[in-house]
């Protein structure tokens, strides 16, 4: 038997497929002749077409931000906690849309995908993309649902990147950018997170330098240890301390017993890891890994933030975590400082939560209350 | 709208770019915005004024004052405002220092711990002040640097501020009086400067 689904969510949800047929050229400079991406909407597009909300998703996310695909569903979508009837992203006020990005492995066109040319997977061959790319895979899917302009373009942590460069290359489609524990550019530490992940996955012998479909594998463990290393970095210390602590799962330090001695933590994070490696794609993984690292928002600025964000027209609305370690407050800072200098509306708050990165999809009264206020005043507008 | 709000007004020109340090809920910049056409932002660290802010529609920065202002280009605001706020600082003379490094002017308000019921209490029983003005006890108070009217004068000389304008506001003595000896009667003083 099923419990019914709760009132304060979206409810059932179905993602659809919008078919892109207008050639793409991407950062890269190779062409995506046509391409697919699978979205989900939530709410009603109003007459005027002033009431929608674009939803950029993170590393590891998918279009399937709220709701529920069945019944039988035991988990929501990614940002249910904050999308919904009654919630910071109201969907009685709001149109919001989530896409799979461009690359992705959800759906939407990317490494799993058939290259037209030979008839196989993408594979490793699927083109290197950039954010940018993503925000102009998004700004087609805008086209084509009749959106001309977003009230808000909304994203945390790699989604915020898609924000602020949507605010940048379409500044008259955006009239306000959330974003929400991200940052400018990732720091060298950030990287080299990211390209251990990589190795992760390039060294497990299935790997077969990208083309495992083709050989009819799949690295399956290289990817669950990238999905290991980056979930560290998504909790912060003092949570795992509360979480597992030195808790054992079995096994004991007993002198004398040459067993081995599984840590709680251990356990979980190979749990985290398996059922990661299970749905995702490791192409898709090493692609959005390298969108994040190459990702700088001044660069073709003279690498001036502020002078990069004279071009956007909208409004701006900042949140970090204190215990973020991955993109601590310093990066939402130099952000706020570069709007500030640019004479851009913008409203900073700095969240105390106990979470790590992981606290922007994580319930917490203040963020939810800054955000809900935030969002309500753009749908007074 | 508080007594001070009311008065320094009259100092902040139509459309000028306005920084207000301790913003608190916004109600001084939104009334600045809807009156003067004010662009500018908030500076606040409790997480409720910030969300109160927002509510309003007031640009706010969560932003420790005692961390100072380095993120501010110099003089880039018309006004840097602090209301009832200097006495809470760590360090109100670098405080005022960054403000009048970033600010073209400031205005600055603060109430007197040289007014009379403050004397009264330390002078004749023999206690830290404590009344409607000032309703904390020593331990507990946020208002760690007091000073009077002729304390802040004295460091406004040594550093070479021009007080450009000098106001006193009572709402519960006497106006009369708080004109005749502010530093005795005067409850708030609004001082509008320049370096």
């Amino acid at each position: 038997m099923t419990t019914p689904l709760p009132p304060d969510s979206v409810g059932l949800v179905t993602p659809r497929t919008a078919v892109l047929q207008e050639p793409l050229t991407l950062a890269c400079g190779r062409n995506l002749d046509s391409f697919e991406l699978v979205y989900e909407t939530y709410g009603t597009l109003n007459a005027e077409g002033s009431n929608a909300v674009l939803i950029c998703h993170a590393l590891s996310g998918d279009h399937h931000a709220a709701g529920y695909h069945s019944e039988s569903d035991r988990k929501p979508g990614w940002w249910n906690h904050y999308i919904g009837p009654g919630k910071a992203i109201d969907t009685n006020r709001f149109y919001v849309v989530c896409l799979n990005n461009l690359g992705g492995c959800s759906g939407s066109t990317g490494p799993r995908s058939i290259e037209p040319e030979t008839g196989k997977p993408w594979g490793a061959r699927f083109p290197t993309l950039r954010v940018r790319d993503w925000v102009h895979s998004q700004a087609r899917l805008a086209d084509y649902l009749g959106i001309r302009q977003w009230a808000a373009v909304v994203g945390g942590s790699l989604g915020g990147m898609q924000a602020m460069r949507w605010a940048l290359e379409y500044p008259n489609r955006v009239r306000h950018c959330v974003v929400i524990a991200s940052a400018m550019k990732l720091s060298a530490q950030n990287i080299a997170f990211n390209e251990t992940a990589r190795q992760a996955i390039m060294s497990d012998p299935n790997y077969h330098n990208g083309d495992y479909l083709a050989h009819d594998t799949y690295p399956k463990s290289g990817l669950a240890v990238a999905r290991m290393i980056g979930h560290i970095t998504y909790l912060s210390d003092h949570v795992m301390g509360e979480k597992f602590g030195r808790e054992l799962r079995s096994g004991s330090f007993e002198q004398g017993l040459d067993d081995l001695v599984e840590f709680q933590v251990e356990s979980y994070l190979r749990y985290q890891g398996d059922t990661f490696s299970d749905k995702f794609d490791a192409n898709t993984y090493i692609l959005m890994t390298r969108a994040l690292d190459y990702f700088d928002l001044a660069r073709e600025y003279n690498d001036d933030p502020a002078g990069a964000f004279r071009r956007a027209q909208c409004k701006f609305y900042v949140a970090s975590f204190n215990t973020d370690w991955r993109f601590p407050m310093e990066r939402s800072r130099e952000i706020v400082d570069a709007l500030i200098a640019a004479d851009k509306s913008v409203s900073y708050t700095e969240i105390d939560s106990p979470y790590g990165h992981d606290a922007f999809l994580l319930p917490n009264e203040h963020y939810e209350q800054t955000f809900r206020q935030y969002m309500a005043r753009i749908a007074t507008e | 709208m508080r007594i001070d709000f009311n008065h320094l007004q009259q100092w902040i020109g139509e459309g000028s770019r306005v920084l207000d340090l301790g913003c608190g809920d916004g109600t001084l910049l939104k009334y600045l915005t809807d009156s003067k056409q004010v662009k500018g932002y908030g500076l606040e660290i409790d997480p409720e004024q910030i969300e109160a802010c927002i509510g309003r529609g007031v640009n706010v920065i969560n932003q420790n004052l005692d961390r100072g202002l380095g993120n501010f280009a110099d003089k880039s605001f018309d006004t840097v405002l602090m209301t009832q706020a200097l006495q809470t600082m760590y360090f109100p003379h670098k405080v005022l220092d960054e403000m009048l490094r970033v600010g073209k002017e400031c205005i600055i308000t603060f109430p007197n711990f040289g007014h009379y019921k403050a004397r009264f209490h330390l002078a004749f029983r023999g206690r830290m002040p404590v009344s409607d003005l000032l309703p904390y006890e020593w331990y507990n108070t946020p208002n760690i640097h007091f000073c009077t009217f002729k304390d802040f004068e004295v460091l406004c000389h040594e550093k070479h501020i021009n007080v450009l304008n000098r106001q006193v506001v009572n709402e519960r003595t006497s106006q009369t009086l708080g004109s005749f000896n502010p530093n005795l009667f005067g409850e708030t003083a609004i001082y509008h400067l320049s370096k």
